[in-house]
Formats: C-alpha cells, sequence, structure tokens
C-alpha cells in the first residue's frame, strides 16, 4: 500500500469514527472527507463503502448525483464565477473568459499545479453585486475582466 | 379495509395498497414502465399519474406510490392527465425512440410522433431503474446505481470500471423492460452489455456433458449465501442423479 494510499484510509477512518453506521449519514460523511481532502479519491469512497458497509454503488451513486462533490482532485483556491442573469447581463462571460485566459483553464477544470480549481454557478443571491465571482466563499463583487488579475494575485 | 371511487367505481381495497393496484385488482388500466412486482415501486416514469380529490381539492399524484385512503375519488383518465402523459410519453419517445415498450404505451396512448428532438436515437434506456431495485432488491448485490444527476443519469457500475460486487446473474438484463441490457452466452463466456460499459464473466462448464451452463461467480455467491456443498454444483441441472 503507497502512503498516499493509507494517508486517505486514515483520513476517511477518522471521518467514520465520528459517525454511527447509519446510511444517512453518508452526505455528511462525505462533505467530511472532501474537507478533509479536497476532493473524493477513489480509495475513499472505497474505504467508506467498506467502513458504511453500504454498496460501493451506492456510495459512487451519491458522490456522483451531487456537484458540491468532486471525484477529481480540486485546487487549494476554488473560484466560482456567477452565470446568474444579473451577472450575465453585467458581463459575466467577459470575466469568466478572462479568468480562463489568466488561468490556462476553462470551466470545470484544476490547474496543473493545483492552485485554483474554476467553476461556474448559477446564482449566488448576490445579484445586486454582480459580475460575482466567489473564491474561497469570500464574495468578491463588480467584478470586471480588469480587476480579474487583481483578484487572482490577492489570494497567492 | 378503506372505501374509494375510482372513475365513478365504488371499490374496497386493503389499507397498505397503492392506487395502482386496486385500480389493476378491477381491471382498471393504468399505463407504467417502471412498475415490476418483483421490486418495490420506485415512481420513476410518471405514466401512472392520476387525479386525486380530497376535501374538494385536486392534485395529481404518482398512483404507483400512493396509498388507498377512505373516501378518496380517484380519476385515471381525465384531460389534464391525457395531456400529461402525453407529454411524458413524447419525451420518452424522443429520449428512446427505438424502445419496443415506449413505442407500444405512446401507440396504446394515441401519440404517434415526438415534438421534440431525438439525442441519441440508440439510447434505450429510460432511466426507469428495475436493474438497480432487482440488483439491490432481490439480488442483493447493488452492483449497479444510477449515477450523475440531471440529463448526465445514467446506469453504471462503480466508476464505470468496477464490477467486483456483479455476480453475472442477469437480473437486470431480465427485468429491462427495453432490452438497454443486454446479456449474452457466447462459449465460455457470459457477455453483459450496459449502455455503457461491456462486462465479461467465465461460465461453469459441466464435466458430464460439457455445456457451459452457469456464471462462476453466481455458483460462488450462492453457495456462501445458501450455505451449502460447492459439490451441488459439479454438474449441470441436467446431468444430476
Amino acid at each position: 500500500m503507497t502512503t498516499e494510499v493509507r494517508e486517505i484510509e486514515d483520513s476517511v477512518g477518522a471521518v467514520l469514527a465520528r459517525y454511527q453506521r447509519d446510511e444517512g449519514f453518508l452526505v455528511s460523511i462525505l462533505q467530511d472527507v472532501q474537507t478533509k481532502l479536497n476532493y473524493l479519491p477513489r480509495e475513499a469512497l472505497l474505504k467508506v463503502s467498506q467502513g458504511m458497509e453500504v454498496p460501493l454503488s451506492r456510495v459512487y451513486s451519491v458522490a456522483t448525483f451531487f456537484k458540491a462533490f468532486s471525484l477529481k482532485p480540486r485546487g487549494r483556491h476554488l473560484l466560482h464565477v456567477c452565470m446568474g442573469t444579473a451577472c450575465h447581463v453585467r458581463g459575466a462571460v467577459r470575466v469568466l473568459d478572462r479568468i480562463e485566459q489568466e488561468l490556462g483553464i476553462g470551466s470545470g477544470e484544476t490547474t496543473r499545479d493545483l492552485e485554483y480549481t474554476l467553476e461556474t454557478v448559477n446564482c449566488v443571491g448576490a445579484c445586486a453585486l454582480g459580475p460575482v465571482v466567489v473564491v474561497d466563499g469570500e464574495y468578491a463583487g463588480q467584478m470586471t475582466s480588469d480587476k480579474v488579475k487583481h483578484l487572482l494575485e490577492s489570494f497567492d | 379495509m378503506v372505501t374509494l371511487t375510482i372513475d365513478g367505481q365504488r371499490i374496497q381495497a386493503e389499507e397498505g395498497t397503492t392506487l395502482l393496484e386496486a385500480a389493476r385488482d378491477h381491471n382498471i388500466y393504468i399505463p407504467t414502465l417502471c412498475v415490476n412486482e418483483a421490486v418495490s415501486p420506485y415512481g420513476a416514469c410518471r405514466l401512472c399519474l392520476v387525479e386525486v380529490t380530497k376535501k374538494e381539492r385536486q392534485r395529481l399524484v404518482a398512483s404507483c406510490l400512493y396509498f388507498v385512503e377512505e373516501g378518496l375519488i380517484v380519476r385515471t383518465d381525465s384531460e389534464r392527465i391525457a395531456l400529461i402523459r402525453g407529454m411524458i410519453i413524447e419525451l420518452l419517445l424522443a429520449r428512446c425512440p427505438k424502445a419496443g415498450e415506449v413505442q407500444e404505451l405512446a401507440k396504446r396512448l394515441g401519440v404517434r410522433e415526438s415534438r421534440f428532438r431525438v439525442e441519441d436515437e440508440n439510447n434505450l434506456c429510460v432511466l426507469c431503474a428495475l436493474c438497480t431495485r432487482v440488483c439491490q432488491e432481490v439480488v442483493g448485490q447493488s452492483a449497479i446505481s444510477l449515477v450523475n444527476p440531471g440529463t448526465d443519469r445514467e446506469v453504471a457500475i462503480p466508476f464505470y470500471d468496477n464490477s467486483d460486487a456483479c455476480i453475472a446473474c442477469g437480473s437486470c438484463a431480465y427485468i429491462c423492460p427495453t432490452e438497454a441490457i443486454k446479456l449474452e452466452d457466447v462459449g465460455d463466456t457470459r457477455i453483459i452489455t450496459m449502455p455503457n460499459c461491456r462486462l465479461e464473466f467465465k461460465l461453469k462448464q459441466c464435466p458430464k456433458c460439457g455445456t457451459y451452463w452457469a456464471p462462476e461467480k453466481q455458483l460462488e455467491y450462492m453457495i456462501k449465501k445458501a450455505n451449502i456443498s460447492p459439490k451441488v454444483f459439479d454438474l449441470c441441472p441436467d446431468c444430476r442423479e
């Protein structure tokens, strides 16, 4: 067993120890695992399935259903570009374009150095601030394509 | 026992009976695509939609999941229902234009063509989840499940490559109403074809007559589950004493 796999299994084990063996906790458990590991590696899902005595197909079904879960590694910083109607009419597309250019990745992708993951969302409920980019949970409002570079630098 | 009215007919039914069961017991037709007595109801296809009136309020419910109630007034075929059912079958037709079961139902409901664009004319899966339910509830293996949300939803084995839990019994192919999952025994191999993957399993050969008669994994599973001697399955059923 590689050290990486062992680390994953230890992390999952620590999460499982805090929960009863009840399928109802599956989502919470996966959330905790993702918080620890930043994504849900294959080994983690296998371990959750074994530890919870829930079929792997069930765990996989839940893990793929929610957009909040990622089966691929995610970056240290999470960028959510709001594509809701209000942000859209105020130029969210241009903002997204510029971020994609700056980072060299498309929406839904992660930079190779695992620094940034870029995702679009359909509304973050802050329409008056649009266009909005949410970086690691922090809302950056009235974004313009010119401000993008500064925004990215501020999070290094 | 509760008394209710379905399409003007006064009906008595046992508590805990679904509207669909009660209606079928009295030869009242309600179309379905995802119902099979082998597994619990699921409400996937929505074709069994009926109108229930309670306290002068009407609403639409899936009759396969709705239990009978005292005094309930049910209509299985109003104009509103016909409209919605027609829409559902049109959507299904656009999704699975080649699925025989869907075509038949459409014909029966008087729908000739779909107004919607066909995306993949070879798609046969209506996402009724009969396969995943039979695998979970009857076989007890849960080798397959529905994955991804929304328009990406499909039946799959975990990670699209892990068939460890599958015992090759073929229940999924057997129960599939549209032949989206197919099973074929070729020589010493059983091939199960799903919309997104192809699985191969070794068949056991009978030492006496030479036929390949059952998947090895399924026999192992049965031996373990029923705690019986492996000797039972040495010979095929035809060659046993």
